[in-house]
């Protein structure tokens, strides 16, 4: 019997129909993959999950009985748990006392030190994790506190397991850790719900994948494997998409920005690099590597302790960003929701942010010229959104992303550093975004992109700087790129981690 | 405009009209002119003040330095008028009193990056000391005639300290619509780093936000030093929770990034009818407290409503829509 069914889910919210008649089941023991583009209804079919949704149709069983969870608490006391993207803990408190968040295990009213230790010490111990549970939460980098997410699971004896897209913060060796723990979880009878972009996660892991498009669930396949990609990605899409990086090469001209030993927060050792006009640069490096360090650097988000960036030999004003956005330099940031977007504000409002503080004449907003020029910049780059007044919040990620560069597009902006700029975007937006960028340095721009994504960083740049540990460890042309070649730089020396492992083939 | 705008758009509105009903039928002489006049005057305090208290709780910033500006302000003003027996001068020693203290606040905000709240709550002391200070404690009395009729003059049968909270929310409403530091300050209290990093020049902004509500405060002070013809050091104790209310009240989020006048002159009406009412019914000043505590609690309930989507919003950023309910979709995105 399956320990999880969705019995003909349906969830509707105001103007949107979010879920339609979804059924699947998943039995114990069993990976399985949920899949499909942004908006298609992964999140809210985890939030009926754990109870933060009701159904408006169809049946949730649990063991094969209907369930209607009432609260989150519900949901775990039926031996469910998630693992969030955005992990749910308590940065302040330590390990031991994360792990059993909620149900500390007391003694008279007063938390009981001892067992709470040791049974934190036997959890983590059964994880592999080498952590002392009595460290501070927010020490840990974010794969630990996966990790500590994860133990907080197997505490409760979840027997229901869902993870949302659980590798996006993750460096490659993490990956691979917590795909082992997965498996090893599936081979204890647990039943596990697993949500990701990453198809070759989904091939190394799963059992059976179940693809939903618009809320409906389009497709069901098991087994699943590097063969079904085609077919998978098709049905997430609703249309074939081949190669997604499209590369074009272009002709490139003289050296528009140089970075000269810049050091400061984040790098170990200073960092030197130069980037030619119509040349698109990958700064490739796992997670802690210092790229996004590097990026405020150049930028002036961060203050630098030494070195200069020079456009086109004029040195910028160190760790001022409205200098560097005068030079024509633009951050499209890796954490869109609390760096990129205005949320409360309108489309509009947000692409122009730039445009009307640098360019713009007067004090006076110029409503009818941004309003214009912002629906241009919608069009050009296919923003798909109701309207230029609709908030930005409402949009998808991809479309987030896409409104971004706009903004940046329309300020004049003709250096682009993008951090991270296709992460948790699905593929057909990614592809689009690839295109905007040949585009934009077929026009003269230049992009410097960092992404621990290796087929896209071997897919778009024409030159790929590889980062680690806060130091440059190597710069690689397109032709002599290699897989291997690219993670060894990027892996510390003892590693032996290969590029088969990253894949988990 | 659709209607589904149109009610998010008109909420505070709707309390306020279905308040003026409820008055109307239930307090004797409310809608004679007389006391309309008298409410409208009875607000203009509190009115004036929740014009710049807006773009601050829109920067996601509070002042609750306004009563001690209010107080200083009014001070300042009466001794250079009695030492000097210039109004003029009068004037601007007030006007320039409240805004240095405005830009201070802004300039420890903004350089030193303090928590507002706890810089203006340092600020409410001290400036409440420097008005005692500067009257020597006693309330100072203004010897000049001509002053008094900035508090009881009237144009086209309107007051004049009315018509200063008119300009105001005139200036105010076209500064948050139609300027570009309009704009930022609601882009500053969306998303901060966001704001940064777009270009959007934050130290400026902020100071020039708190300075605006020091020079507003302190145009207060002097209109209600002119009512009362003379400079009170204790005056205003606990205006800021008014003013704030009022702002809260009308649909500034204390988060930040939300505000529109239209949603303060409904706020500020909302107190003004209600504190008319209960000096209308004579209710002791005693239970005034718990109603105005009641109210503060009431409008800062329905901010947190609107903000977990539990409530239509309220007046909103100019072109918000209600918050998609897949949202954790479209961020993961």
């Amino acid at each position: 019997m399956p320990l999880i069914e969705y019995r003909g889910i349906g969830k509707r919210f105001p103007g949107v129909v979010a879920l339609d008649g979804v059924s699947f089941a998943v039995e114990p023991g069993e990976v399985r993959a949920l899949i499909g583009e942004n908006g298609a209804g992964k999140s809210t079919l985890l939030k009926i999950l754990s109870g933060q949704y009701r159904p408006d149709d169809g049946d949730l069983l649990v063991d094969g009985f209907p369930e209607r969870f009432a609260s989150p608490r519900d949901s775990q006391d039926a031996g469910i748990a998630i693992i969030h993207q955005e992990l749910q803990l308590a940065p302040d408190l330590s390990v031991a006392e994360n792990l059993m968040l909620g149900a500390l295990p007391a003694r008279g009213g007063l938390v009981d030190r001892r067992t709470l230790r040791t049974r934190a010490a036997g959890v983590l111990e059964r994880l592999g994790e080498s952590i002392d549970p009595e460290t501070r939460l927010g020490d840990l980098s974010i794969g630990q506190r996966q990790m500590v997410e994860i133990g907080r699971a197997l505490l409760r004896d979840a027997r229901i397991i869902a993870f949302d897209e659980p590798t996006s913060s993750l460096s490659a060796r993490e990956t691979v850790r917590l795909l082992q723990i997965i498996r090893d979880l599936r081979a204890h009878g647990r039943a596990i719900l697993y949500v990701s972009h990453r198809m070759e996660e989904v091939f190394a892991l799963a059992d059976s994948a179940t693809v939903l498009r618009d809320g409906r669930h389009v497709l069901d396949a098991a087994p699943v494997g590097p063969a079904d990609e085609a077919r998978l990605v098709s049905a997430m899409a609703g249309r074939t998409v081949s190669d997604i990086y499209g590369y074009r090469s272009r002709p490139t001209g003289e050296v528009r920005i140089a970075v000269e030993q810049l050091a400061g927060p984040g790098l170990r050792q200073p960092v030197s690099l130069t980037v030619r006009r119509g040349e698109i640069v990958g700064l490739f490096g796992l997670v802690g590597a210092g790229r996004s360090e590097l990026f405020r650097l150049i930028y002036g988000a961060s203050t630098p302790t030494a070195g200069a960036v020079r456009v086109d030999g004029e040195a910028l004003a160190p760790g001022d960003p409205r200098a560097a956005i005068a030079a024509g330099i633009a951050l499209c940031p890796e954490d869109r929701k609390d760096h990129g977007i205005l949320p409360l504000a309108s489309v509009r409002e947000n692409i122009a942010l730039a445009w009307r503080n640098l360019r713009a004449r007067g004090a006076l907003l110029q409503r009818d010229a941004e309003a214009s020029a912002a629906r241009e910049q919608i069009d050009r780059m296919r923003v798909k959104t109701p309207t230029a007044e609709a908030a930005i919040s409402t949009l998808s990620g991809g479309n987030q992303q896409k409104a971004i560069i706009a903004r940046w597009l329309l300020a004049g902006a003709d250096i682009l550093l993008l951090d991270e700029p296709t992460r948790g975007i699905d593929v057909g937006a990614r592809s689009e975004i690839y295109g905007h960028l040949y585009r934009f340095a077929e026009a003269g721009g230049t992009v410097l992109f960092a992404s621990s994504d290796l087929p896209e960083v071997m897919g778009v740049a024409d030159r790929i700087v590889v980062m680690r540990e806060g130091t440059m460890s190597g710069v690689v042309d397109r032709a002599d790129a290699t897989a291997d070649g690219l993670l060894r730089m990027a892996l510390s020396d003892q590693s032996s981690l290969t590029s088969r492992d990253l894949a988990i083939a | 405009m659709s209607l589904d705008r149109l009610m998010r758009r008109a909420g505070p509105l709707l309390i306020l009209i279905i308040l003026l009903a409820a008055l109307s039928l239930f307090v004797p002489d409310f809608l004679g002119s007389r006391n309309l006049r008298g409410l409208a005057l009875s607000v203009t305090l509190v009115g004036t003040i929740a014009t710049t208290m807006m773009l601050v709780l829109a920067m996601r910033e509070v002042d609750l330095s306004v009563g001690s500006i209010v107080a200083l302000s009014g001070v300042l003003t009466a001794v250079v008028i009695a030492s000097t027996g210039s109004v003029t001068l009068g004037i601007v020693a007030g006007l320039v009193g409240g805004a240095l203290v405005g830009a201070f606040n802004g300039a420890v905000v903004a350089w030193l990056k303090v928590n507002s709240l706890i810089v203006t709550l340092a600020t409410m002391e001290i400036v409440r000391g420097l008005a005692f200070l500067v009257s020597g404690g006693e309330s100072v009395a203004i010897p000049a005639e001509g002053f008094y009729r900035l508090g009881t003059d009237s144009f086209l049968g309107l007051n004049y300290p009315i018509w200063a909270m008119i300009g105001c929310f005139i200036v105010f409403g076209f500064v948050l619509n139609r300027t570009v530091f309009g704009r930022n300050v609601l882009a500053i209290g969306g998303n901060p780093e966001a704001a940064r990093l777009a270009g959007v020049p934050i130290t400026r902004v902020r100071i020039a936000v708190f300075a605006l509500q020091g020079l507003v405060a302190g145009l207060a002070g002097i209109i209600l030093a002119a009512r009362i013809t003379s400079g009170q050091p204790n005056t205003s104790i606990g205006l800021e929770l008014a003013v704030i209310s009022a702002c809260v009240l009308g649909g500034v989020s204390l988060s930040g990034g939300v505000g529109t006048i239209g949603g303060v002159i409904v706020g500020v009406l909302i107190m003004g009818a209600a504190q008319n009412a209960l000096n209308l019914l004579n209710v002791p000043t005693f239970y005034q407290y718990v109603v105005r505590g009641g109210i503060l609690l009431v409008a800062v309930v329905l901010d947190r409503l609107r903000q977990t989507g539990s409530l239509p919003r309220l007046p909103s950023f100019r072109g918000a829509a209600p918050r998609n309910p897949d949202e954790s979709d479209a961020r993961h995105a």
